[in-house]
């Protein structure tokens, strides 16, 4: 073990006299994460609405006020005709029209049933979705406020009601920082420990030191776990930077406790970095490798569940998901932080990965040879 | 000229023998098309669900069962307490959790009035909302049911109609974003690499020595990844018609055109790039952040650039990607014509040009 | 100090690359303090037949043995006791000279009071002193390779091997280089040499020379200028390397 601590310090020293290793390790994943979640900020809201009012009646006026003052509505156009209005959203100045038909009002009180058109663009699906949600449930808060006005009812109705109440709990106030930042947190850490660790046996093999290594008695293991262990303190340092930041500036304090994060993270990053040692026992140039990590880190972080929810997706990508060990680790990271989580709740989390990182660091160190066939 | 294709046919040949980058770069379009096709999907189904019924009696028996047959729901589990509730949340084991109180059915005969709690796992904000709806519409057909579907005076129906895409797809917006960002990977990325790397190597002091114009050379080096990038296009385009159902409703010759365009303006890009890398790993991140996450943030395609803060929808604007983004989902999904983008068009092309020169011109510099 | 203890033997070593013969049967012995030169043409098999010595590559079929142990079992005993420079510059450019001696010497499983020890001497050895905190990468490459030599045999090896050590170095520190070998040499170490400078030869104890994959010609210099009627060692070389079928 002794040989251990020489190829630590080696590794250490030449990580840390790379005058960009600061900049790629601590900076960029402080813009990223400063940057990122402002931009990846899915909550729906500020809809451009655009109207079509052939009614102009008093009671027109009053549900498109009532719509603009919900707060999800800016009203951004108003045409005289539905083609009008349909050319705004072309133009993309719109996002959904309502069209008011003509004596609308009158239609109402003649016929005890009136219809108004809605058409939303639906190239975003989310947003068509919740934003044709939002305006029907405006709607009929607008058609209670009409009834209540215009029938005297007896106030207990004869007919039974159920009241639905909604609570939302871990995150009241329904914010959604709280939710992508630990998300992104896990991705940063994930591409920077498999990208680097498997730049670095690569660039040893370019230069042919990695020569140097194989003729020495320098053992296998030894040799992956001094390139094992320098990135595995890099990344959880900059996970620690990640949580300050966090932590300062959009104010997440994890409810659970954050050792159960970085015992998590500890062995999380274990499998990640033996993926990566794994990926470079492959390749054979440094833009095989980097491309190689890119196209798997993409696939990672697609099924993940960072940008879409699990469930949703079909039978066998799920199946890919409980592959993918940045699924398990922004699952927990989204428990701890967000529900208190302790190690007990994700145990079968930690088992997961500690199979993963068995199996890939198995098989990096397998498929390293130290002689050529 | 004739010095000219011998040129182009070493880069070819670069690019071919080296099956892996090849391979892969023909498959991430296709691997993210089949992705970003079927397995993202914000749509909400068979979420995890448990349900609380201290009541146990006909009425609640008969929702929980119309929600466990939903298609969003998927019931995993009978609670008996909050704090089991609290518990399984914890486990990540459910999103949403439907509480009925204490004489439900009692309450609903006798008073006319009883409640139910629906309590979401607020994590994730947008699926909560939308769980919440669904269940909260599943129980009000119940209500409307026991009312023997009597209609109340002075309804106010609504009639929704969804443009462009009825069924709600997610591909029919990431179909245009895996455009641009494939793009902007092959031509950019894999160009300034390409680039940066006979530099490493020390053999484009030897072509540029050769009597070939430096300009020419740049060309040269950039047809390829044009070539792939075309391959691309084709893949992503026959994929999202035959596999995705996505059609192109717009002129098929004015999608390719403008294709080609923004390929350009990333091979300028990647020229650009190139002109001040030194190695091929600061090649590889200066096109990672400077040209993949602006391209995966700002072109609209992920997340809503109006949502953004000021100053972000401010840069996005000099994203090139976004223009070509808006430039396909108008032509490709809207079905418009040249007229409606004929803006986009012109800046796409003011920016090649600016990077063209700007490229030219320091590569120019650089062999003085 | 030429002992007949035999440090390096092999019989009919043979490397295939599929149908591609790169050591054809080859056979010898090397004694323990022999200079042994491997000469060759490029693409001989000179690379080859050392990185299978070396525990590099696995044989295809023959045997042999390094330092008493077996090339196809024992392949990290070996390890254990040789130095290997190769042909490609092998220290870290990033790091300083004291840090790769130290980095070299550690992995060899040196005590830290010998790490001292060693450092010194090879820094004095060198010339080196108050250097040691240079970054390889901004010495010549004259010295870069004087010290990738000292530093494989950091560790006191029984054999070393050298992959054309000299290429692309001026005739001064060339000379400087052989002197550095030879002190070695005196100290008992076995040194395994391949080379294209046929002056280089000259100061070798014995030389083998493959053409082809094979060894045609193996004596001591004087012998083979004998016996190929050449007044140098270029003499026995383009005489042999004509018959060459392979060319690369």
């Amino acid at each position: 073990m002794r040989a251990l601590k020489f190829l630590l310090q080696k590794e250490l020293r030449q990580i840390f006299r790379d005058p960009s290793i600061f900049f790629i390790l601590f900076i960029m994943p402080m813009i990223q994460l400063i940057i990122l979640p402002l931009a990846a900020d899915y909550e729906i809201k500020n809809i451009n609405l655009g109207v079509v009012d052939h009614d102009h009646s008093e009671y027109s006026q009053k549900l498109i006020n009532k719509i603009v003052s919900s707060g999800y509505f800016r009203l951004r156009d108003y045409s005289a005709t539905f083609p009008q209005g349909l050319h705004a959203i072309e133009l993309d100045k719109t996002d959904l029209i309502l069209e008011i038909p003509a004596q609308f009002e009158r239609i109402l009180v003649k016929e005890n049933e009136a219809t108004l058109f809605v058409a939303a663009n639906s190239i975003n699906g989310v947003k068509a979705g919740l934003g044709s949600a939002y305006i029907q449930g405006i709607i009929q808060d607008f058609n209670q406020d009409v009834r209540m006005q215009w029938i005297q009812l007896p106030r207990l109705s004869p007919q039974p009601t159920i009241e639905v109440t909604s609570s939302n709990w871990y995150n009241e106030n329904m914010n959604y920082k709280v939710f992508m930042v630990p998300g992104i947190l896990v991705m940063l850490v994930t591409m920077i420990g498999s990208s680097f660790a498997s730049n670095n046996i690569v660039r040893e093999k370019e230069i042919g030191t990695i020569e140097q290594i194989n003729v020495s008695p320098l053992k296998k293991t030894q040799f992956i776990l001094g390139k094992l262990i320098p990135f595995w303190m890099l990344a959880l340092s900059v996970l620690t930077v990640g949580l300050l930041i966090a932590r300062i500036i959009y104010g997440i304090v994890p409810l659970g406790h954050y050792l159960t994060i970085y015992v998590f993270a500890a062995i999380y990053l274990l499998a990640i970095l033996g993926l990566g040692l794994l990926m470079s026992t492959y390749a054979q140039t440094q833009q095989q490798s980097m491309l190689v990590s890119f196209f798997v880190t993409m696939i990672f972080n697609l099924l993940s569940g960072l940008y879409t929810p699990i469930e949703s997706m079909p039978q066998w990508a799920q199946i890919i998901t409980k592959l993918n060990p940045v699924s398990y680790f922004i699952e927990v990271m989204r428990m701890v932080v967000l529900k208190g989580s302790g190690l007990v709740d994700i145990k079968y989390h930690i088992l997961a990965l500690l199979g993963f990182a068995v199996f890939f660091n198995t098989w990096a160190i397998l498929n390293y040879k130290k002689r050529s066939g | 000229m004739k010095q000219f294709f011998i040129f182009v046919k070493k880069e070819c040949l670069h690019i071919w023998r080296d099956r892996r980058t090849l391979f892969i770069l023909i498959w991430m379009p296709i691997v993210q098309i089949i992705l970003y096709g079927f397995a993202l999907t914000n749509e909400v189904k068979n979420s995890k669900i448990a349900i609380f019924d201290q009541s146990k009696d006909d009425a609640t028996r008969e929702i929980s069962n119309k929600i466990a047959a939903s298609r969003y729901f998927n019931l995993v589990k009978n609670v008996y307490s909050y704090n089991d509730i609290e518990a399984t949340f914890k486990q990540g084991k459910i999103r949403l959790a439907v509480v009925f109180p204490k004489n439900f059915r009692d309450d609903l005969l006798h008073t006319n009035h009883a409640q139910i709690q629906l309590i979401a796992d607020a994590s994730d904000p947008n699926t909560a909302n939308t769980l919440t709806n669904y269940a909260a519409a599943i129980i009000n057909d119940y209500q409307q049911s026991l009312n023997n579907n009597e209609k109340l005076p002075y309804t106010i129906n609504t009639q929704l109609r969804m443009l462009y895409n009825p069924e709600l797809k997610g591909a029919y917006n990431f179909v245009p974003g895996v455009m641009a960002l494939v793009l902007m990977l092959v031509c950019a990325m894999m160009t300034s690499i390409a680039i940066v790397r006979e530099k490493e190597l020390g053999t484009m002091e030897v072509i540029l020595v050769s009597p070939l114009r430096p300009f020419l050379i740049i060309i040269a080096k950039t047809i390829p990844y044009l070539l792939v990038s075309v391959l691309n296009i084709a893949c992503i385009l026959l994929l999202s018609v035959y596999v995705l159902d996505v059609p192109i409703t717009g002129n098929l010759g004015l999608l390719i055109g403008e294709s080609i365009l923004f390929t350009i303006t990333s091979l300028s890009i990647g020229i650009l790039i190139s002109n001040g890398a030194k190695t091929q790993q600061t090649a590889m991140f200066t096109s990672m952040m400077s040209l993949f996450l602006p391209t995966l943030l700002f072109s609209g395609f992920l997340f809503p650039v109006e949502n953004m803060p000021l100053p972000l929808q401010i840069i996005s604007n000099i994203v090139p990607a976004k223009w070509y983004y808006i430039i396909v989902k108008s032509v490709m999904i809207k079905g418009l014509g040249f007229t409606a983008v004929w803006k986009e068009t012109l800046i796409l092309i003011g920016m090649t040009l600016v990077l063209l020169f700007v490229s030219i011109r320091n590569f120019k510099i650089r062999l003085a | 100090m030429i002992s007949n203890e035999k440090v390096i033997t092999a019989d009919k070593l043979t490397k295939k690359f599929g149908p591609f013969v790169a050591v054809d049967q080859i056979s010898f012995e090397v004694n323990k303090g022999e200079i042994f030169g491997f000469l060759g043409a490029n693409g001989a098999g000179k690379t080859t037949a050392m990185r299978m010595l070396c525990g590099l590559s696995l044989p295809t079929s023959g045997t042999a043995t390094v330092a008493g142990f077996d090339v196809y079992k024992e392949n990290e005993l070996i390890k254990r006791n040789i130095g290997y420079m190769s042909q490609k510059f092998s220290l870290y450019e990033d790091l300083t000279i004291r840090e790769n001696i130290r980095f070299y010497a550690g992995i060899y499983g040196l005590s830290d009071q010998r790490i001292k020890e060693k450092t010194n001497l090879l820094l004095k050895q060198l010339s080196l002193e108050g250097k040691e905190k240079t970054l390889v990468r901004e010495l010549p490459l004259g010295w870069k390779q004087k010290l990738a030599f000292s530093i494989a045999i950091v560790h006191d090896p029984a054999i070393v091997f050298l992959d054309e050590p000299t290429g692309g170095v001026d005739p001064i520190t060339r000379r400087e280089f052989w002197s550095l070998i030879y002190e070695a040499s005196e100290k008992g170490i076995t040194i395994f040499v391949t080379t294209h400078y046929m002056d280089e030869a000259e100061y070798c104890n014995r030389v083998s020379i493959m053409v082809d994959g094979r060894i045609d010609a193996l004596d001591s210099p004087a012998n083979l200028m004998k016996n190929f009627s050449a007044d140098s060692m270029d003499g026995v070389f383009l005489q042999l390397a004509r018959k060459a079928v392979r060319n690369e």
